[in-house]
């Protein structure tokens, strides 16, 4: 007898507590203000990322088409997967008549950026920067290596190594 | 022997199942080799080594502020006390003593890391043992903290916040009143989450005594963090090897003498009311003063062995560096909290049903990038 009451204590008790837990679920049912759910890709245009964001590294250039980058190597070094490659040749410069180290690219290789943020702070001129775009899905991942300096930009003058 | 054993040995048939690698309870690629009888465990082998990345071997070839970075991939879900682990041992090795500023900074980013790891493990304990409203429940309160590190540093998960010398920004201007907002609605829904899972019935009978493991295996084991503290063994770092702003806060140390999976689950949950009370008290009172030390471009460091261990939410993180003079570690060793509790599986799942193992790895917290590195 005494069982069998106990049984029927535990099962009454266990159902309390499966309300109790059902109640929660109400309660968001009945508030559906509450629910935190963003609808990506559907807000697209007013999602606003934050200003510290690291989706990828960019190089900023200006509207004469000249950057920062003097080509200096160190964040190729302070990177520390082999991300970067600056691919660098020496150009005569026909004011002095000597030849001088110049950038031709630098190459990002996305596929392997951690974006740890560390060829960022490593840049003395700041040429490179984080920038906010973090859909990079593509259909070939030869896309994913990329030329970070446009065709035909320059060095901005007045940037010294 | 006597008729009924003699019964029980011919008609009983040992047989092996591979559960996992690619098992979902095992979050991640975790391969264990079950001895079975029937549905009882009779013995659990762990095989390990699918996702070795070589991370101590990395660190061979790395400088010490590339170290840093490679920590964020091995107990992801700890990853600002894997980077501070890092630090303090390089900042040991090089005597530097970081500003007040930065301890404080530090010691906040670790606990809303804990809470973000906590919050995580308890809505993915409960889909594991089939509520899967927990899980949305859980990532809802750890968005919070997620959107705070990435205004703080501006990554979500792989953070690589802290340096050498400091932390690489500053916190921002809003970071005071988005983290006091976030403890204000945290204190109002932790209770829900005992209302949904810690009274649940079935949730109950799942967890209690289940898994039992007793004080002298999670030493011997070293079983650390909440799992071997639900065992009743004190071992947080926090408070007997302080580091960082640790010593000037007063917290608990939540100590559990039961040892079964409830014990642990309780335990964690417990963690949590205790990071928040951390935060508040360091929240207001932030110093002022620099946020990083200048380190040389090139960190060299004497040639000298360091040993730095910090609490992650999986227990004791330690780091070993054997440092020859040159710019890069001669030999790096990280003694992971997830191994060394992966150990005691065996010990605790024997004997119990397939369904328990499930519950018992879910309670120990595994992270399987940390077992492996
Ligand atoms: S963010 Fe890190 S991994 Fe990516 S390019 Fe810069 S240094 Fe290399
Ligand atoms: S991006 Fe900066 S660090 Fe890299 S090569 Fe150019 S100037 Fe040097």
């Amino acid at each position: 007898m005494k069982a069998i009451i106990n049984y029927i204590k535990e099962v009454v008790g266990g159902v309390k507590t499966l309300i109790n837990g059902m109640k929660v679920t109400g309660y968001y049912i009945s508030h559906p203000k509450e629910i935190i759910t963003q609808q990506y890709p559907e807000n697209r245009d007013t999602l606003n990322m934050v200003d510290r964001f690291r989706g990828e590294v960019i190089m900023p250039h200006d509207e004469n088409n000249e950057h920062a980058c003097t080509g200096c190597q160190a964040c190729e070094i302070a990177c520390p997967n082999g991300t970067i490659e600056i691919i660098q040749d020496r150009i005569l410069n026909e004011e002095t008549g000597k030849k001088k180290k110049t950038i031709l690219k630098h190459v990002y290789h996305l596929s392997m950026c951690t974006m740890c943020n560390l060829c960022i702070e490593a840049c003395p001129t700041d040429a490179i920067e984080m920038g906010k775009g973090f859909e990079h899905a593509v259909f070939d991942r030869s896309q994913l290596t990329k030329v970070l300096n446009k065709p035909g930009s320059k060095l901005r003058a007045g940037v010294e190594e | 022997m006597s008729v009924k054993e003699l019964h029980k040995a011919t008609q009983s048939q040992e047989y092996f199942v591979n559960m996992g690698p690619q098992h979902p309870s095992t979050h991640g690629v975790l391969r264990l080799l079950l001895t079975l009888d029937g549905e009882t465990i009779t013995k659990v082998e762990p095989h390990l080594g699918y996702i070795h990345r070589s991370i101590e071997k990395m660190c061979e070839k790395d400088s010490y502020q590339q170290i840093v970075h490679l920590t964020d991939r091995m107990d992801y879900l700890s990853c600002h006390m894997n980077n501070e682990a890092v630090c303090l041992a390089v900042e040991k090795g090089l005597e530097l003593e970081v500003s007040d500023r930065v301890k404080v900074i530090r010691t906040i980013m670790s606990e809303l890391t804990r809470l973000s790891s906590h919050q995580l493990w308890w809505g993915v304990m409960g889909m594991d043992l089939g509520a899967i409203t927990s899980f949305l429940y859980g990532f809802r309160d750890r968005e919070m903290i997620t959107d705070i590190f990435e205004e703080t540093c501006g990554a979500r998960l792989t953070m690589n916040y802290n340096v050498p010398g400091g932390v690489m920004f500053d916190i921002p201007a809003n970071f005071q009143t988005k983290v006091k907002e976030f403890i204000t609605h945290f204190r109002k829904k932790l209770p829900e989450y005992d209302q949904l899972m810690t009274n649940n019935i079935i949730f109950r009978n799942r967890t209690e005594g289940i898994g039992i493991l007793t004080k002298e295996d999670a030493i011997s084991f070293g079983v650390t963090g909440p799992s071997g503290r639900a065992s009743g063994w004190s071992n947080d770092i926090r408070k007997s090897h302080s580091y960082s702003a640790y010593d000037r806060v007063d917290f608990k140390e939540i100590i559990r003498t039961e040892g079964d999976s409830f014990a642990r689950y309780k335990a964690r949950i417990d963690e949590m009311w205790e990071s928040m009370n951390i935060i508040e008290q360091l929240i207001d009172n932030v110093p002022e003063g620099s946020c990083r030390e200048k380190t040389k471009a090139v960190i060299k460091l004497p040639k000298m062995e360091i040993y730095q261990s910090v609490e992650t939410a999986r227990g004791e993180l330690g780091v070993y560096i054997n440092s020859d003079g040159k710019k890069n570690p001669y030999r790096v060793k990280f003694r992971s909290p997830g191994f060394s509790n992966l150990n005691a599986l065996n010990t605790m799942a024997k004997g119990g049903k397939i369904a328990d193992l499930v519950t018992i790895m879910s309670t120990i917290d595994l992270v399987i990038p940390d077992i492996d590195r």
